[in-house]
């Protein structure tokens, strides 16, 4: 048990985890960077430390520096948040090492869903359906050719040591294949040092979506889907839930699947599968494993009616798992979109400074989790998230009409945001018929 | 001499190179022409190249690698002809 905690992040999440933890009757502990001095968590929390100058890796990434914060306030545990530390299976040791409890998985947890091909491995052994491609690297043309014509077209050709998106061709047909394979080989060995490749369908059409968790250890609840596919270069803009996309039937097996995974790894604390669904077949595919909390974790708390945050450190106290299967249960629909410092019309350029004035919405069934309040300068150094609205309604043409409205409230002054671009999207005949896929949105503001 | 400053479009945090082990992009003395990439600003994690806008010789650097930069400061002099 512990009754004081220390929150090892900034922004808007630190403000959320700071709510839950006062309502738990728990101490807090805000760390802060010196860029962060006027900050809403500092404010908020009981407690606050300077942990190191602005740039992230001498403050929010200075692993020592947190523990230390820990230690000299006596908190008794760490929430990581998301970002920074929180999928750091070194820090998550090194927090336990100092008798402080970790808030989330165990660090060969934290380890195995890092590492891609081990979590492929656990989700082929948990039956949970991963993208087709080839077992492991393919050595030669003959060889991947083969697997190609298996996994069927089009496939995309990976570099083994690539990631993040780069390293990527994609075959449209098998006449194609051979020509690619061996462009594919010669750019991997000249970005990568190493020309091994491996092999995926390429999913022309797909929908994010991902599945929230909650687990001791011992026992797993699904808290149902969202929806995540309208993104911009592989960040998302807009979440929802439930999906619009699937019917009952491919909910309940793709949960499933979610926590069969989640009961092989003992999973503990509160965490997300994302999939990619292929609306032309219904069929999904697991992609990977967050072990944290995540941006859009409000619209799963506003359907189901459950404190992420909150059952997450209950867990971390060592207590059960309060919520069996049965009384996970949603009602309605939610949507949560990000509001970022940046400027949608001038390619989504970054704009820090001064907020002269901010009005933010407010009303029946409407959320700000925010880091803003007038005159708070939004510094350079750390990502462009400055709140997130989160609507929930009856129905989904109900939440629409109502972030439309939250939407019209917004007023912010001396820094651009992508208000504007949610805007225009939640009036968007194709989102409002949730006709859209993860490329969706970069067609539309590349039109 | 005519000299001209290259200014930074964005606030933000100066970089002189690519990527921390790669050499800077220009030098003191070196030629420079216009839309060659002489600084990189990073703001709120995406980082933007700076370019010059005029043909001549680096006279010298205004700002450290790593400052901190405002939006319109001169981060470079070039001597143009």
């Amino acid at each position: 048990m512990f009754d004081k905690l220390l929150i090892a992040n900034r922004g808007e999440i630190a403000v959320r985890i700071i709510r839950t933890a006062k309502e738990l009757g728990l101490r807090t502990v805000a760390v802060f960077s010196e860029a962060d001095r006027d900050s809403l968590p500092v404010r908020f929390a009981d407690e606050a430390v300077c942990i190191g100058p602005p740039p992230a890796a001498k403050s929010y990434l200075n692993a020592d520096a947190i523990i230390a914060a820990a230690r000299a306030a006596g908190a008794g545990a760490i929430h990581p948040g998301y970002g920074f530390l929180s999928e750091n299976a070194r820090f998550a040791e090194a927090v336990a090492a100092a008798g402080l409890v970790f808030v989330g998985p165990t660090p060969a947890t934290i380890r195995m869903m890092g590492d891609k091909a081990a979590a492929r491995a656990a989700a082929r052994e948990a039956d949970v359906p991963i993208v087709p491609g080839s077992e492991g690297e393919v050595a030669d043309l003959p060889q991947a050719a083969a697997a190609a014509r298996d996994i069927g077209f089009p496939v995309m050709l990976k570099a083994s040591a690539g990631g993040g998106g780069r390293g990527i061709r994609v075959a449209a047909h098998e006449a194609e294949f051979a020509h690619h394979f061996h462009i594919a080989q010669a750019e991997a060995a000249a970005a990568f040092g190493s020309s091994a490749l491996y092999l995926e369908r390429f999913l022309k059409r797909a929908r994010h979506l991902e599945v929230q968790v909650l687990g001791d250890g011992n026992r797993i609840v699904h808290c149902f889907e969202r929806e995540c596919s309208l993104q911009r270069r592989r960040q998302k803009v807009w979440e929802e839930a439930p999906s619009p996309a699937i019917d009952e039937t491919t909910r309940q097996a793709l949960c499933a699947s979610a926590v069969r995974l989640a009961e092989r790894a003992r999973y503990q604390g509160a965490g997300t599968l994302e999939y990619l669904y292929d609306d032309d077949t219904g069929e999904f595919f697991f992609i990977e494993m967050n072990t944290r909390i995540q941006v859009e974790h409000p619209v799963t708390e506003l359907i189901a009616g459950i404190d992420l945050v909150r059952e997450m450190i209950l867990i971390a106290q060592g207590e059960p798992l309060r919520l069996a299967q049965p009384q996970v249960q949603t009602r309605g629909a939610a949507i949560e979109v990000r509001i970022n410092a940046e400027d949608p019309d001038r390619n989504f350029r970054p704009s820090p400074g001064r907020v002269a004035a901010v009005t933010l919405p407010a009303g029946p069934g409407v959320r700000v989790d925010t880091l803003l309040y007038p005159g708070y300068v939004v510094p350079p150094y750390y990502d462009s998230l400055l709140a997130k609205i989160i609507v929930h309604a009856e129905t989904r043409d109900l939440a629409l009409a109502r972030m439309r409205r939250a939407l019209d409230e917004f007023e912010i002054e001396g820094v651009v945001t992508t208000a504007s671009l949610h805007r225009r999207l939640v009036r968007l005949p194709q989102v409002q018929a949730a006709r859209f896929d993860t490329g969706f949105l970069e067609l539309l503001l590349a039109a | 001499m005519a000299q001209h400053e290259v200014l930074s479009p964005l606030p933000g945090i100066f970089y002189r190179r690519p990527a921390p082990e790669k050499p800077p992009y220009k030098q003191d003395g070196d030629r420079v022409a216009d839309g060659d990439v002489v600084g990189l600003v990073e703001v709120m994690k995406q980082f933007t190249e700076i370019q010059a806008d005029a043909n001549g010789k680096v006279i010298r650097f205004l700002v450290d690698n790593e400052a901190a930069i405002e939006s319109g400061q001169a981060v470079l002099l070039i001597e143009t002809g």
